[in-house]
């Protein structure tokens, strides 16, 4: 207990001789200190701005707009790497000679190539392939070329809030329908296709919804203009190779821990299964996966922290996040290292923090309840 | 969150205790490991670049030769490290250089905030921006609407915000770590224009396959006055990188040249020469040099204008006129204090 007390004093102690001295330092050599910078006006332009930004807003903004970069591209990564990963990591188990070898082959290769390299792939590679705006590939209201993919932009008009409104209620409906099902299905045995009409429900009320408002959306069309495009929806090209390369990338690691997953659970369980009558969809979703799942949780948590942290590896191919941002612009104008890299530390520590919350939790609803 | 903040600030404490050790002293640092920590780029042809044997030649690259030569009478005494636009004031700050020779900017915010110095102008540049001749652009003013590649933590950044701001135009900003991959984003065509000072985009354009294709704009939207850079507080240290160069463009003025240089120490005898090559009193001490650092600059590096036209100049793949960069007397702005 002396023992403990002693070390913590000290460490304290040399916690603030290091502060102090940096303070001393600092001062020494005249290097501004503090965050009074993130009200300065930034002066420099973000290629992807999900909130209003413009040159003339402060370091802070910037920040921020870095901040919900880094953020929806670790999270859609998250999600598109799972869906390639169990799809992957299933196809690998399949009894399909060609279908195993294609998915063997595909998680061997992206596993074994550094991501960093992968991200100059998808970015110069493709590039190189697209046409140049003017001779873009047109795909009725879509054009595809160098500087990204242009969809119509929707404008909702008037009136649109009854759309949502009506998809709002239809969504309600469905997961009191659902609800129903299962509580019937407890006390009767009798499956209602809850799912199905569900579905139903959710198109046929959104779309009554959206007729009863006269169709309150228009669609700004991208138009060839005379360098790019103009108009419309545009996802560039920075953005799709950083996602394609984190999340096929992650995909595969993924994929490996699903199939060992899957190869946790013994045979006998399925052939228990097969025994009570259940079909080979049932069998897998109410006794393998849930089985599997315990086991896959644990790695997949420390796969999707590692997402999110290579996320800034976009930097390296002009993706805005907030290595780019914050630690390469505001960095660079502002000199204030020390500040900036705390500021990224920080919210890469939150960033993987909630997400590790989120999966404990997760794995404590999936964990087995003993007796 | 608690523990990452006492992280971080350790790991900048004892960063930043290192480098106050080293910035107490430079020359004394230098003397004592026997060579000058330079902080070059990582490929700008002209200014600094490596060749395949990893020998660095340029602009830049001589101006830490220069000191090498003052200091140990060998340009050979440099190691070069190269940095990315925004590694480099970090890496001076941090006393992993000496000093920084990377066709920096001198600009106010850069002097006065960053715990730096600027020592004096070795070549006085502007922004220009590099289009593909068959997109038909006369001027920059065309640019409306246009996709604009360029690297990161430069005032190139700032500069293009700026302009296309102030005409009101419209641009897509794509702005890539570093410049080798900025301005092969542009090569792919992923950008209309490339932007960057107008030397660069000439040492840049002699790097794309085909250059007759591109073509620089005529404006120059900024002020770019590219020079070495040192640490605040060690005026010693300045001195020397500053009179370094100073001595290069006086010796051109003189007609002192690296081939002539011997036979006028030998035969000279207006004093003003002898002063400054050594041969009279010993300029060098007040440095804390020998007398002949400034011989040694010119012997082993040569003045000013062999600097520029061995590797800028109009013979050179990059290929630049004089312009500016030429000495007051001959219609440029080189103006270097005497020595005396």
């Amino acid at each position: 207990m002396l023992f403990q007390a002693v070390l913590l004093i000290l460490v304290v102690a040399f916690g603030y001789y290091l502060f102090h001295n940096l303070q001393a330092n600092l001062q020494d050599q005249g290097i501004s200190t503090g965050f009074a910078f993130l009200n300065e006006p930034a002066g420099f332009p973000i290629l992807i701005h999900l909130i209003d930004y413009t040159e003339a807003n402060s370091y802070g903004r910037a920040f921020v707009v870095a901040l919900i970069n880094t953020t929806v591209i670790s999270l859609m990564g998250i999600v598109l790497a799972t869906v390639i990963g169990v799809i992957m990591g299933l196809a690998r188990l399949s009894q399909n000679w060609l279908v195993a070898r294609l998915a063997t082959v595909y998680i061997e290769t992206l596993r074994n190539i550094p991501l960093l390299l992968q991200m100059f792939f998808w970015y110069f590679a493709v590039l190189a392939a697209l046409p140049h705006p003017r001779n873009s590939i047109e795909m009725g209201d879509f054009l595809l070329n160098k500087r990204g993919i242009y969809s119509p932009n929707p404008n909702f008009q008037d009136g649109f809030g009854i759309a949502v409104a009506a998809f709002v209620l239809a969504i309600m409906a469905a997961i009191a329908l659902i609800v129903w099902a299962k509580k019937r299905q407890k006390r009767t045995g009798v499956w209602f296709p809850a799912y199905w009409s569900s579905l139903g429900i959710i198109v046929v009320v959104t779309f009554l919804g959206f007729a009863l408002a006269g169709f309150p959306i228009e669609f700004d069309l991208p138009q060839k203009s005379r360098f790019n495009v103009s108009g419309g929806m545009v996802l560039v090209p920075e953005f799709v190779a950083v996602l394609l390369a984190l999340s096929t990338y992650t995909g595969a690691f993924i994929a490996e821990i699903v199939r060992a997953g899957i190869l946790s659970v013994s045979w006998g369980q399925t052939e228990a299964a097969r025994s009570l009558g259940l079909r080979d969809s049932l069998t897998q979703r109410l006794i393998v996966l849930p089985q599997a799942l315990r086991v896959i949780i644990p790695p997949l948590t420390s796969q999707y922290l590692n997402l999110a942290k290579n996320s800034s590896l976009g930097a390296a191919i002009a993706y805005p996040e907030l290595v780019a941002v914050v630690m390469g612009t505001t960095l660079n104008q502002t000199g204030q290292a020390i500040e900036t890299i705390g500021l990224c530390m920080l919210v890469y520590g939150t960033l993987s923090l909630s997400i590790s919350m989120f999966m404990n939790w997760y794995n404590k609803k999936m964990s087995l309840i003993e007796r | 969150m608690k523990s990452n903040v006492g992280k971080i600030l350790s790991t900048a404490a004892i960063a930043a205790t290192i480098s106050s050790g080293a910035a107490a002293a430079t020359l004394d640092d230098v003397k004592e490991k026997g060579f000058i920590q330079c902080g070059v780029s990582q490929g700008v042809p002209g200014f600094s670049n490596a060749d395949n044997a990893g020998n660095w030649t340029g602009i830049d690259v001589d101006a830490c030769r220069a000191v090498a030569a003052a200091i140990f009478g060998d340009a050979q005494k440099v190691k070069f490290t190269p940095l990315s636009a925004k590694e480099r004031f970090t890496a001076l700050q941090s006393g992993e250089i000496d000093v920084l020779s990377r066709n920096t900017t001198w600009t106010y915010t850069r002097d006065t905030s960053l715990g730096l110095d600027f020592t004096t102008t070795n070549f006085y540049d502007g922004q220009g921006f590099m289009v593909r001749k068959d997109l038909g652009v006369e001027t920059a003013m065309d640019l409306d609407g246009a996709t604009v590649c360029t690297e990161q933590g430069t005032t190139t950044e700032l500069n293009m915000a700026d302009f296309f701001r102030k005409h009101q135009l419209d641009y897509v900003p794509v702005i890539v770590q570093k410049a080798d991959e900025a301005l092969s984003a542009y090569a792919s065509g992923r950008c209309d224009v490339f932007t960057t000072d107008k030397s660069g985009l000439a040492a840049h354009r002699s790097k794309l396959s085909d250059p007759a294709a591109h073509m620089i704009l005529p404006e120059t939207i900024s002020k770019e006055p590219l020079g070495p850079v040192v640490r605040h507080g060690d005026n010693q240290w300045k001195d020397i990188v500053t009179w370094s160069l100073f001595v290069q463009i006086n010796a051109e003025e003189m007609g002192i040249s690296s081939e002539n240089v011997a036979d006028i120490k030998a035969n000279s005898t207006d004093p003003s020469v002898r002063r400054l090559l050594g041969a009279e009193g010993s300029m060098g001490e007040a440095l804390g040099l020998d007398a002949n650092w400034a011989y040694n600059i010119i012997a082993e590096v040569g003045n000013y204008g062999e600097v520029f036209e061995r590797n800028v100049g109009p013979d050179t793949p990059v290929g630049l006129p004089r312009g500016v960069n030429n000495l007051w007397t001959e219609g440029g702005v080189l103006y270097a204090p005497p020595v005396r």
